[in-house]
Formats: C-alpha cells, sequence, structure tokens
C-alpha cells in the first residue's frame, strides 16, 4: 500500500512535472551586517522597548545587584525564581526571597512566583526584540513565561542593530524565544491591551558596560 | 493504478468535496448581500481595518529596504515551491532527529484522524490550542468533538470565536466583527464563573480571558498548534504570537501536536532573517509582535518530551500544479490584503464562505478545494468577490500578484463551465482586442467611454453573464453604437471569428 509519505511527495513531484518552475535566485539586498556605536544601540533598543511599554532601567555591570534589587522592591516583589545558572552575586543587594528553579518543578508550581529574573543571549535594538536561548543563565522556557513579572538583564554588546544581524547570533537547536515587550492582545477592536497570558510586566536592565 | 507508477504526471486532487472549511454554502454575492446589510459589522469592520493600515504603513515606511525585503521573501518562497520535495525530506529528516515524529496526511480528513489518534494515545479527553489556520481549514475541532475531545481555543479573538459559536472572519483577529459590548455579552454568558459585574473595557475582557485560561495552561496535557515556518535545514519549527497564549501551549504540555501545510517549509535558518520583519510589520503593523517562538524537535528538560508534526496536503499540490495559481502557496498569512480591500472591508470575512477570506481567500480557496467540484459551486463566485483595484498586490510582503491571479482564475472559470453564449462572448472579446484596427473600430463605435460616464446601469444580467453583474454595476451601453457596430462589415467579421474559432475548440476537447 502506498503510504501518505509517498503520495504527497509523488504529488509534489507530479505538480512540478506538469508545471515546471525556473530557477529562482534570491536577492538579498536587503540591509545586513550593520553596526552602530554603543550611545546609538542603547538609544534605538531603548526607544523600541518604552514603545511596547516595557520598563527601561540602563545601568553598568558593577550596579546590577542594586538596580535589580530596586526593580524588584519597586514591583512589590517578594519571592522571585532564578534559573540554575544565574550569577549569584546579582541578588546579593535583593531581601526577598530566590528560588532556584529546577526541572521537577511543574508548571503550576512556578505561579506562586511574584516574578522572575534572567539573562538573555542576544537582542535586536531596531524592533526591540530581546531573544532567550534557554542557557543557563535564562534557564527553561516555562520559568520566564509564567510568572506575572519578567526582569531581564540584557548586556549591550549583545545587542544587535536589526533582526538579520540578531538572527546571525542564534544557535538553532536551541529552545528560541523572542520577547518584544510584555504579552498584548489587540484581538478587541485592535485596541492594544498590555499583558495577557505572559508576564504583564518586562523590566529590562540593560548594562551599558558589559 | 495512479498514474505516477507509469512516469506519467497526473493532477494532484483538490482538497475532498464536503470536508473542512474551504467552501461556503451559497456564492459570495448572496452571502455578502447579507453582510452588507449588517451596519454594527461595517462600523467595527471600517474601523479595525483602518486602523491597521495606518499601523502598517507607518512601519513598513521606516524601512529603506522593505522592497528588498520583499524582493527576498518573494524568491525564498518560490524558490520553496520549486524544490518543496527535498526540502520536505530534509524537514523531515531533521526533526526525526531530535525526537520529533513526522506524519504526512494526504488531506484534511486524514490529518484530523492522525491528530485525534496521537490525542488519544495520550489518555487526554482534551487539549488547547493555538490559533492557526491549518486546523481551522481542516476542521479539526468539529471532529475531535465528534470523537468526545475537547479543544479549547486560547487565542482571544479564537476564543470569542469559540464561545460565541460563531467562525472567524479574519486571519488575524477572526473577531474583528464584533465589539467591546458584543464580546462582553459573549463572555458573561458563555464563561464559568465570571464575574457579571464584568463591563467592556477590553483590558477588563483580556482579563476575564486570561483568569479562565490560567486553569487550562496548568492543567491539560496536549496542545495543538499550527506553525508560521518549518526550517528544513534545521528542523526548527515556529509560531509568531502576541499574548503568550502561544507560548504556554508549545512550553507546558507533555505533548505537541503541530499541524502545518506543506508550503509553510523554509530552505535556511537565515531566511528568518527576512520572514520575521515581512510579517510582523504586514500583520499587525508592529515593529516586532510581542512573542515568538522558535523550537527544534525535543529539548530535554525544557518544553514538551513529545512532539508531533503533522505535514498537510489537502490540495496544496493540485495549486502547485497550476504553473499560474501556485503563487498563492507563497502567502505567509500576514492579512495585510484583507485590510486594504474595499470589497473586504464591506462584505466581511464570512461572506468568502473559507477559512481564507479577502483577496488570498478568493484566489487560495478555489485553489485548494476547487470552483467546479458540485453544480453552482460557491468557490466559483469568489475570484469575481473583487474589484481588480490592485491594492492587495502593493500590500503583500511577498508580492503576490493576486489581481493577475483572479483574472487568470476567471478564465478558468469560464473555460471549465462557462456556456456556449459567454465563450462566445469571451471569443468574441478577445477576436477584438487582438486586432488593434478592429479594437479602435468597436470602441469608437461603442461609444465606451460616454457610456461608463452616465449613470444608466443594467440590471443583474442573466445566466451565464451573472457571474459579472451579481458583484458589481454593469453599466449600459448605447444601443444603436454598439449594435451599429455589430452590423457593420467589421464587427460580423470579428464574429464570424470568435465563433469559428470557439468551433475548433469544441471539436479539439470533444475529441480529446
Amino acid at each position: 500500500m502506498t503510504t501518505a509519505r509517498e503520495t504527497v511527495l509523488g504529488r509534489i513531484r507530479d505538480a512540478l512535472a506538469l508545471a515546471p518552475a525556473e530557477d529562482t535566485p534570491v536577492p538579498r539586498a536587503y540591509r545586513t551586517g550593520r553596526t552602530f556605536p554603543d550611545e546609538e544601540r542603547l538609544a534605538l533598543f531603548t526607544d523600541r522597548l518604552v514603545d511596547y511599554k516595557a520598563q527601561v532601567h540602563p545601568c553598568t555591570a558593577d550596579r546590577t545587584a542594586q538596580v535589580l534589587a530596586e526593580v524588584l522592591r519597586q514591583q512589590g516583589a517578594t519571592r522571585i525564581g532564578v534559573p540554575q545558572g544565574l550569577d549569584p552575586a546579582w541578588l546579593t543587594a535583593y531581601d526577598g526571597e530566590v528560588r532556584q528553579d529546577s526541572e521537577d518543578i511543574p508548571a503550576p508550581g512556578l505561579d506562586v512566583l511574584d516574578g522572575v529574573v534572567t539573562a538573555s543571549a542576544v537582542s535586536c535594538a531596531e524592533t526591540g526584540t530581546i531573544f532567550l536561548d534557554g542557557s543557563p543563565d535564562q534557564g527553561r522556557r516555562a520559568l520566564s513565561l509564567v510568572p506575572d513579572l519578567h526582569v531581564c538583564v540584557v548586556d549591550l554588546s549583545t545587542v544587535e542593530v536589526g533582526v538579520p544581524e540578531a538572527v546571525a547570533r542564534l544557535v538553532p537547536e536551541r529552545p528560541t524565544t523572542l520577547i518584544s515587550g510584555p504579552s498584548a492582545t489587540s484581538d478587541i477592536e485592535l485596541e492594544r491591551v498590555e499583558g495577557v497570558h505572559g508576564p504583564r510586566t518586562l523590566a529590562v536592565v540593560i548594562r551599558t558596560d558589559a | 493504478m495512479s498514474a505516477t507508477f507509469l512516469g506519467m504526471p497526473a493532477t494532484p486532487p483538490r482538497s475532498p468535496y464536503g470536508t473542512g472549511n474551504l467552501r461556503g454554502d451559497r456564492k459570495f454575492p448572496a452571502a455578502a448581500h447579507d453582510e452588507l446589510r449588517n451596519e454594527q459589522l461595517r462600523s467595527n469592520l471600517g474601523r479595525a481595518t483602518h486602523t491597521i493600515r495606518a499601523k502598517r504603513l507607518h512601519v513598513t515606511g521606516e524601512l529603506p529596504d522593505w522592497e528588498e525585503l520583499r524582493d527576498a521573501g518573494s524568491a525564498i518562497k518560490t524558490d520553496t515551491m520549486n524544490r518543496l520535495p527535498e526540502l520536505l525530506e530534509e524537514l523531515e529528516r531533521n526533526v526525526t532527529a531530535r525526537g520529533g515524529t513526522v506524519h504526512w496526511a494526504r488531506d484534511g480528513v486524514e490529518a484530523n484522524e492522525i491528530v485525534a489518534r496521537l490525542v488519544r494515545e495520550t489518555g487526554s479527553d482534551e487539549v488547547i490550542k493555538v490559533k492557526s489556520m491549518a486546523t481551522q481549514e481542516i476542521g479539526l475541532n468539529e471532529h475531535l468533538e465528534s470523537l468526545g475531545i475537547t479543544a479549547h481555543e486560547t487565542d482571544l479573538a479564537e476564543l470569542i470565536v469559540q464561545l460565541a459559536h460563531d467562525k472567524p472572519s479574519h486571519i488575524l483577529v477572526p473577531a474583528i466583527h464584533r465589539n467591546r459590548d458584543e464580546i462582553r455579552e459573549i463572555f458573561l454568558k458563555e464563561i464559568p464563573g465570571v464575574d457579571p459585574s464584568l463591563d467592556n473595557v477590553p483590558a477588563h475582557l483580556a482579563g476575564a480571558a486570561r483568569a479562565y485560561l490560567r486553569e487550562k495552561f496548568m492543567t491539560t496535557k496536549v496542545a495543538v498548534s499550527g506553525a508560521n515556518f518549518g526550517i528544513a535545514e534545521t528542523g526548527t519549527l515556529s509560531v509568531v504570537e502576541s499574548e503568550g497564549n502561544g507560548r504556554m501551549c508549545l512550553t507546558l504540555p507533555d505533548t505537541l501536536i503541530t499541524v502545518m501545510g506543506i508550503e509553510k517549509v523554509l530552505p535556511r535558518y537565515q531566511d528568518l532573517e527576512v520572514f520575521l520583519q515581512l510579517l510582523p510589520r504586514s500583520s499587525t503593523g508592529e515593529r516586532m509582535n510581542p512573542y515568538t517562538s522558535m523550537w527544534t524537535g525535543v529539548t530535554p528538560g525544557d518544553g514538551p518530551q513529545t512532539f508531533h508534526l503533522v505535514l498537510l496536503d489537502n490540495g496544496r499540490t493540485a495549486a502547485l500544479a497550476d504553473r499560474i495559481g501556485r503563487e498563492a502557496l507563497n502567502c505567509i498569512r500576514c492579512s495585510a490584503c484583507l485590510n486594504v480591500c474595499p470589497v473586504y472591508e464591506r462584505a466581511g470575512g464570512h461572506a468568502y464562505g473559507s477559512t481564507y477570506p479577502g483577496p488570498i481567500g478568493a484566489v487560495l480557496t478555489p485553489q485548494l478545494a476547487g470552483m467546479h467540484a458540485a453544480k453552482d459551486d460557491p468557490n466559483s463566485s469568489l475570484p469575481y468577490a473583487s474589484s481588480l483595484c490592485g491594492a492587495c498586490f502593493d500590500a503583500c510582503p511577498v508580492k503576490i500578484d493576486i489581481p493577475s491571479l483572479l483574472v487568470e482564475l476567471r478564465h478558468q472559470h469560464t473555460e471549465q463551465s462557462g456556456t456556449t453564449a459567454e465563450k462566445l462572448a469571451m471569443k468574441a472579446a478577445g477576436a477584438v482586442m487582438s486586432r488593434p484596427k478592429v479594437y479602435t473600430a468597436a470602441q469608437k463605435a461603442s461609444r465606451l467611454g460616454r457610456a461608463l460616464a452616465r449613470d444608466g446601469k443594467l440590471p443583474a444580467l442573466p445566466p451565464p453573464l451573472n457571474g459579472w453583474s451579481d458583484s458589481r454595476d454593469t453599466p449600459a451601453p448605447p444601443k444603436q453604437s454598439f449594435r451599429a457596430w455589430l452590423a457593420s462589415a467589421e464587427g460580423a467579421a470579428a464574429m464570424r471569428e470568435a465563433s469559428a474559432e470557439h468551433t475548433r475548440d469544441q471539436q479539439q476537447e470533444d475529441g480529446k
């Protein structure tokens, strides 16, 4: 008996035989490989994040712990989750409860957290997008999804200008999440509402010298 | 026996008649006629489409290389279609190598059966769903329901549509035909335990949906999704969304089943750099949508540990066999063409009778499901659901020439089902238009310009010409001058020639 696989592939070959196609070269004349100075990337990235109603907190690397503590305090987060590989020095100024994530905590268990602090892999200034790739300092995808507050640390050296430059830095096999502001919907009369199922608050700590 | 075995290519079949959601129960003009009476619908649609148009123009205008991105996107999709067999095999190989299981479905019925079997194997009797055009197209929810499996739509608009026992009317915002008051009523009536003092503020309505769905996300073991892109080179699948319901479904359950049309494959991971710019800006008019998820097979310790990919044909190969029509397969489902279409804006999505409404729906639906599958097939009216103004072509991020595809389908429709009189009229028009001198004479004689300038309009034309007059006003030509031309030697010669050509064609067809 012919399998569905053989049938579908056979149909495609038949279709292409019935209507032969010409080779189509792909023109890639769009902008790639752009580099901007730090200040410009910071300004562009900040502008986009603010446009999405994300909070932006620029700081130098030596102030990471203080800024994180301040952001978490402002948000009233008394119990936060962190991925296993997050630098412990980042939370030395925070006086709330810190729970380290582990694979065997079921997702509903993450719902008790007020927020989560993660690092990030790459960002794109032009679109205000942060890429998480599941590295140890970012954790599994559920961790940065279930809690209502996501505080994300971005090093300016990882902020690329545009989408092509950012995509080029990704590792395809890693589970990757692109985040551009807090979750949002425009499903009701196309009026944008921030905060549906993902974290309703996104705070971005940009380390300008890291 | 399949002709494939003889080395003779066979025309692939359309989506089977009577299955899925690719055909309405009446023709576009009749359906649109009723929808047009709904003032609420028209006002909702008008406001929504104008809002999104302005946003799209703003964010596409700020990229100086927008046209270059469109050129790249168009070429990548065309190249993909040309190499579809090898790319699908590569995708299958890479998904399998990373712990996923790939299934192939000849049509929607088979895909529904595969998904239902996979859900049953998990022991679950409910699934959470990410908004997906492919599963809407094949009527998956209805099939699961018939087997006692509950499918919970988790996209806000899809939830509104599902709770209202309604149908989607837009690719991107399926509840665009509903306003906040209607949505409030639906929630009050259909969401168990909803706060009876819920008002009509969109943020509050979204909050009610969040509370309702939270428990489903946390407890449901199986998710079903579609896919925006499937990367052959790496086996990576991608879903583009806004609300986070997609992330929830793609991350929290134990089992993920993704249904993807075979045309969604892309050759290289690098190609995402083009489509992650084209899609959000064309679709929601944002620089980037809030969330995009990309996953490759199964990742230990992160996300669903069982992953199934169902590759769906359901008439796509039939579209591929049409040298002109196959361009419609390049569609990335952004819905920009809907938002700029004067016909869609007034008639709304339901009038098209298909999961795919608007300009792209009018060319894609007939190709997937056919337009001569039954007597008076409703799909045969879709190519005429357009004024051919060309706004859709300008808006399309992958440059699908929708007006030309519509004209081609009109031609195919006439060839296939036109009566002798209609074909004769077409031939006569062709005969006249192909001879510049005769055409000029005909123009002059019929004083077409003058006719158009008058407000005289013909009533609906009798069959077989009602395909034309059902969807537009037909200007009445001045009687005497056209008749005068027809009676002239030139006119008579053109008609004779057309008639002879038509007879030759008929004989050729009969001799087949």
